[in-house]
């Protein structure tokens, strides 16, 4: 016996969860499955639409300006103008108090670890208080034993970006770790529970001698940063308690991985796919599929192994999210770049020598390596024919644009998701 | 007249420290110049096997000699960049008996310990030998860590009051009549440490003798004075795999070819080598075709390499030399032996030698040669010691491991870092100073990659070379910009900028040869790492322009 459902989403990253949960929001029975554990725990945490343009113009002030001079192909282009403004409404659905930014058109610039802005349409609520766009004076709080932050560094780092407003920072002990390679995860757990720590002037708790310590450095700041560690599953209460403690606003330096950000907005999103009741299986891999017999292929049913059992998965509608080159949703040989679950067409020059170009920042062919697809999303093969009837792609999974230079992989992973989520559930209903 | 050296060595490659040491060491006055960091030039980009000679048995026995004998005394005196694996001479069904017997015949003639092993047995050895695998020569061949051991040279060098300036490229041989008495260098940033940033200056050093050691660039520094030195590069490629398929150095028992070897160095394998002769050994092109043929040809002999990952690909240029009128015209043909070239007796130019041919391995035995002729010129009677005087972080490697703590680091972390520090370990690990992990992969700590700053200044290659930080699987993706932190406070903002720009892009262009499969899914990770968190792409601190920072949104908007 199948397992049947209406929209089936493969891949578990935000392009998937997205469309699931649009999916669900027309009432279509979905399921999720994923296989490698999501890219978002790599990625900020940060929801950027669109930074700079293709040609790298930026960074951008009102990023939907520039949606309508994408060329042919770029994903917004495929779904147009508008389904990027309902996805990102969306999204601030689903994420409520925990993002903002979506009171303006306007991008925000965000300090990052390495010290410079990256321009985003949304952002957690932990970073809100230190945007650069804001022109408080700052302190920046970096950890001894947290080497991926250098606050003093980033802080020079900052005016040299020409940031409107005075930063210092300062390096300091953390109360309470006492390993030079404590994971990040301990430290936002030592603040999550206000563990007890032991100080020179003796015992109280992780918050009260990390506020203790920071006090003695600050001067006429009105906001300090501390790198993406303030808490996990409590983050609101320990920032909070943080800046009660210190009488200034307190906010988060987005981190390279593994980034907590990212990990947070994981776990929302996981949350509302059990709201939604969108069945989720994680672990496995989709490692086969069978269409039916008629016209333009359509798949019957993918096959998951399910710890060396093959499970047979059927569904109406499928929706592939398996990611890019990073998330393996995109693979390649010496020969060949492809897409391994359908074999769906991806676009490359046959010499490997022409997928990439010398200077490691340029135009680099391989970072748009993905599917094409119609308006609809539908992967289509060499001859611009559609792969499989009832099969839509999103997220880095799909081609022609280079989220990294133009700041627009979460944007094009909400507004492609929530297409494809809904274009299935509307399909699978009729 | 005062000359502002006894002796200049040009060339910071292991010929070139190697005779900066032994003459330090001897009581001379060195002053050594090297044009990039060191081991920048040849030494940097070899497959790092020690040989034991099994290479040349049959083909060059006098070189065979000599790789034996260096062999057995750079276990001694470089312990700390020495990894005995131990070497086979692989014998497939296809390949020829006859050369099979020569080359065991050649080993014992050398003084090579030589075993033969069945194919079952070299099996055992070496799980990953092709199953139909035909029998192995077991010789003493190591995996030697290039980097770590001219460095060792170089700091024992200093030790003794040698002045070692990196960065400082010859721009002319000073030349008065027949007699060469110095040059002038060009230094990037000002003499001393390399400060990224800083105005460059020139210097002109003055020497009672210069020794021209730059190997496959001595044509170039002999052109400045009208010197012909018939050079000839030819360049070889390495592939490097992320992980050890063998522990043992593979060789292909048969005569003469291109990918023919895989070393095991540290936590990788590397694959060589092709042999082509090349015009400019700075400008040459490196071809896809070399690196498939790698993977293509000696999966013959370890099937698994077919389908493993690599990490990137680099190429070396060889200072072959023969003199003039032999006329060989296949490279792989030239003699590996070297030549003392000087030039008094041969041109009629006095005040310098230029030292050609050779090869790593026997590097000590060519800098004591050469420093027995530069003595003799300036009438100096020490004698040479450094066959006998360990190198820095090789002496009493035994008797320390055994005393010696983890210095609360993981074991492996530990263990990784006192391989690479040998006896320097207590010295650069000891802090009371938190000290974390820079680099995962390689399980580089802080105080390593300070102790590497310290030697070398902002140039985070050369910490790179010393620390082994940014040379594994994810090729600095994660690593680059921790390192670069590690520069401040010394060094301001601006310069460490620079400093990780030129460090990233070094990363990236070995990397280039290693697109596809997982490796081309690590550089599109790095690339977004840097690219869309960091934003090091588009970053206005390095633009032009200046961002209007009140037309975006400032948050506060939404309270």
């Amino acid at each position: 016996m199948a397992i049947e459902d209406d929209v089936l989403v493969v891949g578990g990253g935000l392009a998937g969860t997205i469309a699931a949960l649009a999916a669900a929001d027309e009432s279509a029975r979905v399921r999720l499955v994923s296989y490698k554990q999501s890219t978002l725990r790599h990625a900020s945490g940060l929801v950027d639409v669109l930074g700079y343009t293709p040609a790298g113009d930026g960074p951008l002030v009102d990023p939907f300006d520039a949606l309508a001079d994408l060329p042919e192909g770029h994903p917004y282009e495929r779904v147009g103008n508008e389904a990027v403004r309902e996805a990102l409404s969306f999204f601030d659905g689903i994420a409520g108090d925990a993002y903002e930014g979506g009171h303006t058109d306007a991008n925000a610039l965000v300090p990052t670890h390495g010290g410079t802005v990256k321009p985003t349409a949304r952002y957690p609520g932990s970073t809100a208080a230190g945007l650069a766009s804001d022109d408080r004076d700052t302190l920046l709080v970096g950890f001894e034993t947290l080497p991926d932050f250098e606050a003093p560094l980033a802080a020079a780092h900052l005016e040299a970006a020409g940031a409107p407003f005075v930063a210092r920072g300062v390096t300091v002990q953390f109360p309470g770790i006492v390993r030079d390679d404590a994971k990040v995860t301990r430290y936002a757990h030592l603040l999550d529970h206000d563990e007890v720590v032991a100080t020179a002037t003796g015992e109280t708790t992780a918050r009260a001698a990390l506020a203790e310590t920071v006090r003695a450095h600050l001067e006429d700041e009105t906001r300090v940063g501390f790198p993406a560690i303030l808490g996990d599953d409590r983050a609101d209460a320990v920032r909070a308690d943080l800046a009660d403690r210190l009488g200034v606003d307190v906010f988060e330096v987005p981190m390279g991985p593994p980034s907590l950000p990212g990990m947070r907005l994981e776990e929302l999103l996981y949350a509302a796919l059990e709201d939604a009741g969108v069945r989720v299986t994680t672990g496995v891999p989709v490692v086969d599929y069978e269409t039916d017999d008629g016209g333009i292929e359509r798949i019957d049913h993918v096959v998951v192994d399910r710890n060396g059992t093959e499970i047979p998965h059927r569904a109406d509608q499928y929706v592939l999210a398996t990611g890019g080159l990073v998330g393996k949703g995109v693979r390649s040989e010496r020969e060949r770049v492809f897409e391994p679950i359908f074999d769906c067409h991806v676009p490359h020059p046959a010499d490997r020598y022409d997928w990439f170009v010398d200077d490691v920042f340029g135009d680099q062919p391989y970072a748009r390596f993905g599917l094409p697809v119609d308006r609809e999303l539908r992967p289509l093969d060499a001859d611009d024919d559609l792969e499989f009837e009832n099969l839509r792609a999103a997220g880095a999974v799909l081609g022609g644009y280079d989220f990294a230079a133009e700041k627009s992989g979460s944007g094009v992973s909400l507004a492609t998701g929530y297409v494809a989520g809904q274009r299935a559930g509307t399909e699978a209903g009729r | 007249m005062a000359r502002d050296t006894e002796v200049l060595v040009l060339g910071g490659g292991s010929t070139g420290c190697g005779i900066a040491r032994d003459l330090a060491m001897r009581g001379l006055e060195v002053t050594l110049v090297e044009r990039g960091t060191l081991t920048d030039g040849t030494t940097g980009r070899m497959h790092g096997l020690l040989h034991s000679g099994g290479r040349y048995a049959v083909s060059d026995q006098a070189s065979a000699t000599e790789c034996i004998q260096e062999n057995e005394i750079l276990r001694e005196i470089a312990g700390h960049c020495v990894e005995e694996t131990g070497g086979l001479f692989v014998q497939r069904p296809e390949d020829p008996d006859d050369y099979f017997r020569e080359k065991l015949e050649g080993c014992r003639e050398c003084g090579i310990p030589a075993r033969v092993l069945s194919g079952s047995e070299a099996r055992e050895v070496e799980p990953y030998l092709a199953d139909d695998v035909k029998r192995a020569i077991e010789v003493p061949d190591g995996a030697v860590d290039p980097f770590r051991l001219c460095v060792a040279n170089a700091i024992d060098a200093e030790t003794h009051g040698a002045r070692i300036e990196t960065r400082a490229e010859v721009v002319d041989l000073l030349r008065d009549d027949d007699d060469i008495y110095g040059v002038e260098v060009r230094h990037e940033s000002g003499p001393g440490k390399h400060t990224h940033a800083t105005a460059g200056t020139t210097e002109k050093i003055t020497a009672e003798y210069v020794v021209n050691a730059t190997g496959a660039w001595a044509g170039q520094i002999g052109a400045m004075a009208n010197l012909e030195i018939a050079v000839r590069p030819s360049k070889g490629v390495m592939t490097i795999m992320n992980v050890r398929q063998v522990d043992t150095v593979i060789n292909r028992c048969r005569p003469k070819g291109d990918a023919d070897i895989v070393v095991p160095h540290e936590t990788t394998a590397i694959l060589g080598t092709t042999d082509e002769e090349v015009a400019d050994p700075d400008d040459y092109p490196e071809e896809q075709w070399e690196v498939d043929a790698m993977i293509d040809t000696l999966s013959d002999l370890v099937p698994i390499l077919a389908e493993a990952r690599t990490i990137r690909s680099f190429w070396g240029v060889r200072p072959l030399y023969e003199p003039p009128g032999t006329g060989t015209q296949d490279p792989t043909d030239i003699t590996r032996d070297f030549f003392l070239l000087d030039h008094a007796e041969r041109d009629g130019v006095s005040g310098m030698a230029s030292i050609v041919g050779g090869k790593f391995t026997t590097y000590r035995m060519m800098a004591e040669q050469i420093s027995d002729h530069v003595c003799e010129k300036l009438g100096v009677t020490a004698t040479c010691a450094t066959a006998d005087e360990p190198l820095p972080g090789s002496e009493n490697v035994e008797i320390l491991e055994a005393g010696m703590d983890d210095f609360g680091l993981r074991s492996p972390v530990a263990r990784r870092s006192k391989q690479r520090l040998g006896s320097r370990a207590r010295d650069v690990l000891e802090t009371d100073e938190p000290n974390p992990v820079i680099c995962q992969c390689e399980g580089v700590t802080r105080a390593e990659i300070r102790d590497g700053i310290s030697q070398s200044g902002t140039d985070l290659n050369a910490v790179r070379i010393r620390t082994r930080a940014s040379m594994g699987n994810c090729q600095g993706g994660f690593c680059c910009q921790t390192m670069a932190n590690e520069l401040h406070p010394t060094y301001d903002e601006e310069t460490i900028r620079e400093a990780l720009d030129e460090l990233f892009q070094e990363r990236w262009k070995g990397e280039r040869h290693a697109l596809w499969g997982e490796q081309l899914s690590q550089a599109m990770l790095n690339y977004a790492l840097h690219a869309t968190t960091m934003n090091r792409d588009r970053d206005p601190a390095s633009e032009s322009s200046t961002v209007d920072f009140a037309a975006f949104d400032d948050g506060r908007g939404a309270q």
